[in-house]
């Protein structure tokens, strides 16, 4: 049994790599969780299948999902996956605080390998497949919206972006039933994760995993970026952007800047595992702080590519939810870039205790602390954007108010970190953990689904269930406070992160918290959930064709929810901000709902599997790579390579809507709309709004 | 106003001119991987171990045919783009493409040889950090001329078949590019590896 089955055909695989081999073979709690979790991924996935094929769903899933290169579907697909992937790694964070929980002067329930895995999937999970897929699907869904485009720049291209990271996220679900996963945390250090130190398959999985994801979200980028600079509506200057657009300019330029460092420290560290290179090892003049400096080139700037969309939703949400328009759009916009110029100058401060100058940590000590004055300039632009503004309460506001008040919490604690001999004390300290949760729950959770209900209805023609959003919001605060307040009083009183057991009782009532809180997060996705399902039955009386149930401000609420594939039956001209909302709302502007003199046809792309190929295949290829199965790793390749020389050669790849079939779609909506009975602001969260605001 | 179907397939001036940007784009971020490997090696440079050092291994005649090499056929692909430009003879522009392709081929025997000798001379990537640093990144390059011959072919193969319609003349716009930007990358690996080497 740990010997390979047939090295020629399966590479390294022995049968002890299946978790249910070492479950039969050694039923301890850890080996059964581990079990558990990879039958729950084959049985997951068999569930689906017969599930499709019993409603035969197949070809409907193929045809309009998984081969269109809409770009509001490709939006959608994200977040599913987002989802997905949220749902295993908050799973695996219930985990982690349970072990440490029970784990108080004796070996807890998970053994320390397996504990080191969890802490690693949750924390590449949350980052690569869940923030990721997160954001950029949001993006691709919202903003050819908002700037009057009819797709992103380069559909194809988009297509290609979301299955390589969909094969990344395949990887990290592979690693749960084939093998193990990386032992050496979401950030991959070597020398541990060199050869010599972790031989396993792990370490493999990370990179390939995360490298695929990496060259995705290079490829969003630049495909964010163009659509914004070439795409626009006539008329549309950048300072008449909405918000949320600027905030996607900058997190696509940051990717573009950002993700190759990490693409280069994920492939020098394949090349010192497969090839025996010395770039980061320990002996012959590797030097692996060369990697704490790629990694943390791409990493700094990779917490504003998650924290600036929220930043753009929040400062939608702000203005919609106030009925006023947003404060300081112009001082938005500048701290934005400054925030993305200065995230490339502090990377240092994830390694002040790794041996440099006290000079060198002074200057990035203090260009850290610069940060926060652009941020705090927004915090202050929304508060003033509430200030005498019609303030409603619905469930995207109330993410955006717990956003203000946890996250500037956060804030405060960034800044004691950004001093270097106090991060020397609780460096590696659960006051870290604490610090960057602090951060990223408010500053990317909370936006996420603050955006994911306030475009929901756009998506899908029907608003999410209030109550349940309630629910889910108070758990995700109460559940974040209980969870992660307690780590700071636990970091610094000493306690290190990443601890399998721990020797001091008197860190036991907090670790408790902790675990509490952990509960209450995990009710929280199941609220969302539940939310979900209440919101699909009762969709008939939540439904608002008309397209405006929030009385919006930008051009993504002057159409149908859901809107047609083609966004726009006649491109809009745009004279300024907020143009939706002066158009409904003064007297002399053109009618917000004006019928077009003429339609014309429209030419749209046509759908294509080539993106799922190259992002299915790259997975199998990578897949080959770290199984050693090199056979499989040169066919996966030359799938890919084929595909895409196809794709090149092919010429049909277009259709025309025709001109009448785009008039008939849209009376169909106008005729929708001169039913449709306006609603006040007050009586939006009720059955009562279809989707047309009061004028 | 409505389109033939043949129409519908090439993208108008604007489109181009989008999907040009965007590959300068991707140029960028391919050349922050460059800039990072060359950051690398600057910082690997002493780190022999023991092993063979950069002036005992460069050897500046073949790495200069090369620079040679490259840049002539970056020439020779200029002489390509004209000839699609102002739509000469068919075969002008398949003579301006073979002899950049040709002139591609024979770099990459130049620098594999280069290669072999360096590996044959104990000087292989396993030896010590700094060639490891360097296999990084002129192997990188390399690979990139790999890529850019490979996708010559494509081209040249579409040329033929397809013809001159818009979305080949697009990619051969980016591929010309691409040669350009390789010979860029190139003229800095000359600079700072080989001649930086022997100064150093």
């Amino acid at each position: 049994m740990n010997s390979p089955v047939w090295p020629l055909l399966l590479g390294r695989f022995e049968w002890r790599d299946l978790p249910f081999v070492r479950a039969i073979a050694n039923p301890s709690a850890s080996e059964l969780v581990g079990a558990f979790a990879g039958g729950l991924v084959v049985i997951g996935a068999i569930v689906v299948a017969l599930l499709l094929t019993r409603y035969g769903k197949w070809r409907y899933l193929w045809t309009e999902w998984l081969t269109s290169l809409d770009h509001k579907k490709i939006g959608i697909m994200y977040i599913a996956l987002a989802f997905v992937m949220l749902s295993r790694a908050l799973v695996e964070a219930v985990l982690i605080r349970g072990q440490q929980a029970v784990a108080i002067n004796n070996p807890g329930f998970l053994t320390p390998d397996h504990f080191g895995e969890l802490f690693s999937t949750h924390g590449s999970i949350m980052i690569f497949f869940m923030a990721m897929p997160f954001l950029t699907g949001l993006i691709n869904f919202v903003m050819p919206l908002q700037i009057g485009a009819r797709d992103m720049a380069f559909p194809w291209a988009n297509s290609v972006a979301l299955w390589l990271t969909a094969g990344g996220a395949g990887l990290m679900m592979a690693s749960l039933v084939v093998g193990q996963f990386s032992t050496g945390g979401w950030t991959g250090y070597p020398p541990f994760t060199e050869i010599a130190f972790s031989p396993d398959v792990g370490p493999d999985y990370w990179i390939w995993a995360v490298s695929l994801g990496s060259i995705g979200s290079t490829m969003a980028g630049i495909n964010i970026a163009c659509t914004l600079y070439k795409q626009r509506a006539p008329g549309m200057a950048f300072m008449a952007m909405p918000l949320f657009c600027w905030t996607s300019l900058c997190t696509s330029i940051l990717m573009i800047f950002a993700m190759p460092p990490l693409t280069v420290a994920t492939a020098l560290l394949a090349l010192d595992r497969y090839l025996g290179f010395h770039m980061f090892t320990n002996d012959l003049g590797g030097n692996m702080m060369n990697y704490a400096n790629l990694f943390w080139l791409f990493g700094h700037p990779e917490v504003y590519i998650l924290i600036l969309p929220a930043f753009g939703v929040y400062s939608e949400v702000v203005s919609t939810f106030s009925t006023k328009e947003l404060y300081g759009y112009t001082s938005l916009v500048l701290a934005t870039m400054v925030i993305a110029v200065l995230s490339f100058t502090v990377w240092v401060h994830h390694f002040f205790t790794m041996g440099q100058s006290a000079n060198l940590n002074a200057v990035f000590g203090i260009a850290t602390m610069t940060i926060g004055v652009p941020t705090g300039v927004k915090i202050y632009d929304w508060i003033w954007t509430m200030f005498r503004g019609e303030v409603r309460f619905t469930v995207p506001m109330l993410y955006a108010l717990a956003f203000m008040m946890t996250f500037v919490l956060g804030g405060f604690t960034g800044i004691l970190l950004a001093m270097p001999p106090l991060d020397y004390l609780v460096h590696n300290t659960l006051f870290l953990v604490a610090h960057f949760h602090n951060m990223l729950i408010p500053g990317l959770l909370y936006g996420m689904l603050a955006g994911y209900h306030y475009w929901f209805p756009k998506a899908f023609g029907f608003r999410l269930d209030e109550k349940w959003g309630r629910i889910a919001f108070t758990c995700w605060v109460v559940g974040f406070y209980l969870a992660f307040m307690p780590l700071y009083v636990l970091g610094a009183s000493g306690m290190a992160r990443r601890t399998h057991e721990i020797f001091d009782p008197a860190f036991r009532p907090w670790l408790y918290v902790a675990m509490a809180g952990a509960g209450v997060l995990f009710f929280a996705l199941g609220s969302l959930f539940v939310q979900l399902l209440v919101s699909i039955r009762n969709r008939d009386a939540l439904r608002v064709f008309a397209g405006d149930p929030w009385d919006g401000r930008t051009l993504e609420w002057s159409i149908a929810s859901p809107p047609p594939e083609y966004n726009f039956a006649v491109v809009p001209n745009v004279d300024g901000r907020d143009i939706f909302y002066r158009r409904k709302h003064a007297e002399h502007q053109a009618a917000p709902y004006a019928e077009p003199y003429a339609y014309e046809d429209i030419v749209m792309p046509r759908n294509s599997a080539s993106g799922v190929a190259i992002g299915v295949f790259a997975a199998v290829s990578a897949f080959g790579l770290i199984w050693h199965m090199w056979w499989l790793a040169i066919a996966g390749a030359v799938v890919v390579i084929a595909a895409l020389v196809t794709r090149s050669f092919g010429r049909d790849q277009h259709r025309i809507l025709l001109a009448a079939d785009v008039a008939r779609e849209d009376r169909r909506w106008r005729a929708v709309l001169a039913e449709a009975r306006a609603i006040s602001r007050h009586t939006e969260m009720t059955t009562a709004n279809q989707g047309l605001a009061e004028r | 106003m409505s389109k033939t179907a043949t129409e519908i397939e090439q993208p108008d001036a604007e489109q181009d001119d989008t999907a040009l940007f965007g590959f300068w784009i991707f140029l960028m971020s391919d050349a922050v991987i460059f800039a990072l490997l060359f950051a690398t090696y600057g910082t690997m440079t002493q780190a022999t171990a023991g092993g063979p050092t950069a002036a005992a291994e460069f050897k500046l005649l073949p790495a200069f045919i090369e620079t040679l090499l490259l840049l002539t056929s970056s020439a020779t692909f200029g002489r390509a783009s004209v000839a699609m430009k102002y739509d000469e003879p068919r075969r002008v522009l398949f003579f301006w493409l073979f002899v950049t392709l040709g002139l591609g081929l024979v770099f990459l025997g130049f620098e594999a040889k280069d290669f072999a000798d360096m590996v044959a001379d104990g000087a292989y990537p396993s030896r010590s950090g700094f060639l490891s640093a360097f296999f990084a990144l002129v192997p990188l390059h390399g690979l990139h001329v790999v890529a850019g011959c490979f996708w010559l072919i494509v081209m040249i193969v579409q040329v033929r078949v397809i013809g001159l319609d818009r979305r080949v003349k697009l990619n051969l716009l980016r591929l010309g590019l691409f040669w350009h930007f390789l010979d860029v990358v190139w003229i800095a690996i000359f600079s700072v590896v080989y001649l930086g080497g022997h100064i150093a």
